[in-house]
């Protein structure tokens, strides 16, 4: 999801025979549903993998701020722009708590971002998206995040107790997003004129792809799942995540009054579940590599930012340095 | 790469309205200690969430050790008679 | 609108402007602020100044008895119309400048609110008290960085001086007194601003001084935002942004 395509050891999940004594204890800790926590014994792999999902996931919060802060200066009255721009700062704060849980595995916030900024760390697919109209704001809200509560919901029974912290924090704040955008696409697509009922139909069809996109490839292309899900820093597969979404997704654009793109979808009674066509997984892999619509854009807004922040970075910290000095030659 | 430069890491812990102990919530970076009780300000009481905040830098903590887990809490385990119900109290007494 | 009431309509523009044009302002940093921490406290500053815009032109529609709402007020008028600061419409710069503007602001505010707090008009006592709690921390905030950056390193001290200089000028007209200004006070709504000057300008030294800035020279005032008679070119760069939506799509609901 905001951590769709984390490598793990790629071997597949190591039978208890392989593992070494103390990882076999470990193993059975997460089996008997104990927390890790920082200082405790973990696997290097265990590790390695952790700091890959927190840290695309965190990345994902941060680049994730600019599609929607592109409509911050221009959303259409007051109550609207101190919602949006409520929602974007929640963002920096759940990318800021999931840097901190990635810092007590022993890699630095400074460390994170020069592996997003170079390109060596990942932030979801969906950011890579333009927002181009209002009803965007909407969309985004209803689908990106109500699929992306769908992945953390779960995620804050996790073994990792800093990473199930953060989540359960995180959870608690982000309940109003997925509200917040559904009202906006209420007013447009229910009770709009019918330039913004054109405008919720078309940030739909645009935005209905990419947001099945974020539970990641389908399982059976999945080779990174079966050891996560055995550490329990995965709980569901991407397939049953998108079904649950489908199905929650389609009565709600119902009632909007709106059509999901897809000829395919239909309510399969045998089932009890949607049937529904998948995304075009090469559109996926173009922009998880780096050639979406905005994949240039995000990075360098990003990298400029940092760029350009450094002096205030640097002199906060040589001030603060200097007051220390003064105080402690003052003694 | 060296990060001498990172501003330091701050563990962040709020007193909440209804009177309870400080409670831990998460960590931030700041400059110095001042500027952590700002930030805190901003990040963690976004939400009405409290009344008091304490910071501490992250590396003045000291934490017990994992590998004294079992020396240092199973010894009060079996010291059941710590807790009231391990006095039982013939129910005509009445509540106690 | 009432021909008594004009002067005070004028005010409520002028506390309500300046709260949206900052606001504004300040939300752009959203996103692509130094640091996390910055960025959510920016953002902080920016949902206050919003919500202080809903309660100033909110009692402006309400004075002026046309039908007309805060948003109204904030999406549909020109550039002529507006009645805040020079120095909150021209553009964020560097984030040293950002905070330079919002603590010469907030030194201007924290003693403004709080007289305004014993307004005879209780509406604007109320909505004063309110706005002060808040005004006291972004103070308390800006003040502080305008310190840390001002002392930081010889590149930050630097661009510290700079965003004063370009600042400066437009400090000028927070304090000229007109005729709207005495007629609130007249009434006594609120006190001349030439009353607040000093409290201001002590705030201002204070903090200069740790900031190991000086206080620039000269005292020529770029005039015209508050009255309105003469807004920078920016002005109207932001409203075409700010008013897209409510001007391309008239009478829409959002």
């Amino acid at each position: 999801m905001y951590a769709q395509m984390v490598k793990s050891t790629g071997k597949g999940v190591q039978s208890r025979n392989e593992m070494s004594p103390e990882d076999r204890a470990f193993q059975d800790r997460i089996d008997r549903g104990e927390k890790i926590e920082p200082k405790d014994y973990m696997p290097p792999s265990y590790r390695k993998t952790l700091i890959r999902q927190i840290g695309q996931h965190a990345h994902s919060e941060i680049v994730g701020q600019l599609p929607e802060g592109n409509w911050i200066t221009r959303a259409p009255t007051l109550e609207r722009k101190a919602n949006l721009l409520a929602k974007v700062q929640d963002e920096a704060g759940h990318g800021l708590y999931l840097y901190c849980a990635a810092e007590t595995l022993g890699v630095s916030r400074d460390e994170l971002v020069e592996m997003l900024h170079s390109e060596r760390m990942k932030y979801s697919s969906i950011f890579n998206y333009p927002t181009l109209t209002w009803a965007d704001m909407g969309a985004v809200g209803w689908l990106v995040d109500g699929a992306a509560i769908m992945n953390q919901v779960p995620l804050q029974r996790t073994s990792y107790g800093p990473y199930a912290r953060a989540m359960v924090r995180i959870c608690k704040e982000e309940s109003f997003h997925q509200r917040q955008g559904y009202h906006i696409m209420i007013r447009m697509a229910k009770e709009g004129t019918d330039d913004q009922k054109r405008m919720a139909q078309d940030a739909l069809n645009r935005f209905w792809y990419p947001a099945l996109m974020m539970f990641g490839p389908s399982d059976k292309d999945s080779v990174h799942s079966a050891q996560s899900m055995a550490w329990r820093i995965k709980i569901n597969t991407n397939d049953e995540l998108r079904q649950k979404f489908v199905d929650e997704t389609v009565p709600q654009a119902e009632f909007l009054g709106l059509s999901i793109p897809d000829e395919n979808l239909r309510w399969n009674e045998e089932t009890g579940h949607y049937d529904f066509s998948e995304p075009d997984w090469s559109e996926f892999f173009d922009v998880i590599s780096g050639n979406g619509p905005c994949n240039a854009e995000r990075l360098s807004a990003r990298r400029k930012a940092w760029e350009d922040g450094a002096w205030v970075r640097d002199a906060m910290l040589a001030h603060a340095r200097k007051a220390q000095n003064k105080s402690k030659a003052a003694e | 790469m060296s990060h001498q430069n990172e501003w330091p890491l701050w563990e962040v812990f709020i007193r909440g309205q209804h009177g309870m102990s400080h409670r831990h919530v998460g960590s931030l970076h700041a400059a110095d200690a001042e500027h952590a009780i700002r930030n805190a300000r901003d990040v963690y009481t976004r939400r009405n969430e409290g009344v008091s905040i304490w910071v501490v830098e992250a590396e003045k903590i000291t934490a017990s050790s994992p590998s004294d887990k079992g020396p240092l809490f199973d010894p009060s385990r079996d010291k059941v008679y710590r807790h009231p119900t391990f006095y039982d109290i013939p129910d005509e007494v009445g509540k106690m | 609108m009432d021909a008594a009431q004009k002067p005070l309509f004028e005010f409520l523009l002028r506390q309500g402007d300046n709260a949206l044009v900052l606001g504004h302002r300040t939300s752009e940093w959203c996103g692509v602020a130094p640091i996390l921490e910055e960025d959510i406290a920016l953002a902080n500053m920016a949902l206050d100044q919003i919500g202080q815009t809903q309660l100033w032109l909110g009692y402006a529609a309400e004075v002026e008895g046309a039908g007309r709402s805060a948003d109204d007020l904030a999406f549909l008028r020109d550039v002529y119309d507006f009645r805040n600061l020079l120095m909150l419409e021209v553009p964020n710069g560097d984030f040293g400048r950002t905070q330079m503007r919002q603590f010469l602001y907030d030194a201007f505010q924290v003693p403004w609110l709080t007289q305004l707090q014993n307004s005879t008009d209780t509406r604007v006592a109320e909505i004063a008290a309110k706005c002060l709690k808040e005004a006291l921390y972004h103070l308390d905030r800006s003040s502080h960085t305008v310190i840390a950056l001002g002392d930081g390193t010889a590149e930050s001290n630097k661009r510290m001086d700079e965003a004063l200089a370009f600042l400066w000028p437009y400090s000028g007209e927070v304090f000229v007194d007109d005729e709207t200004d005495h007629a609130m006070a007249t009434a006594g709504v609120a006190p001349l601003l030439s009353e607040i000057k000093p409290l201001w300008l002590e705030t201002v030294q204070t903090v200069l001084v740790q900031a190991c800035l000086t206080l620039p020279e000269g005292d020529y005032a770029q005039k015209g935002g508050r009255t309105g008679f003469r807004h920078t070119e920016h002005l109207g760069h932001m409203l075409a942004v700010m008013q897209t939506l409510q001007r391309s799509y008239p009478g829409a609901t959002w």
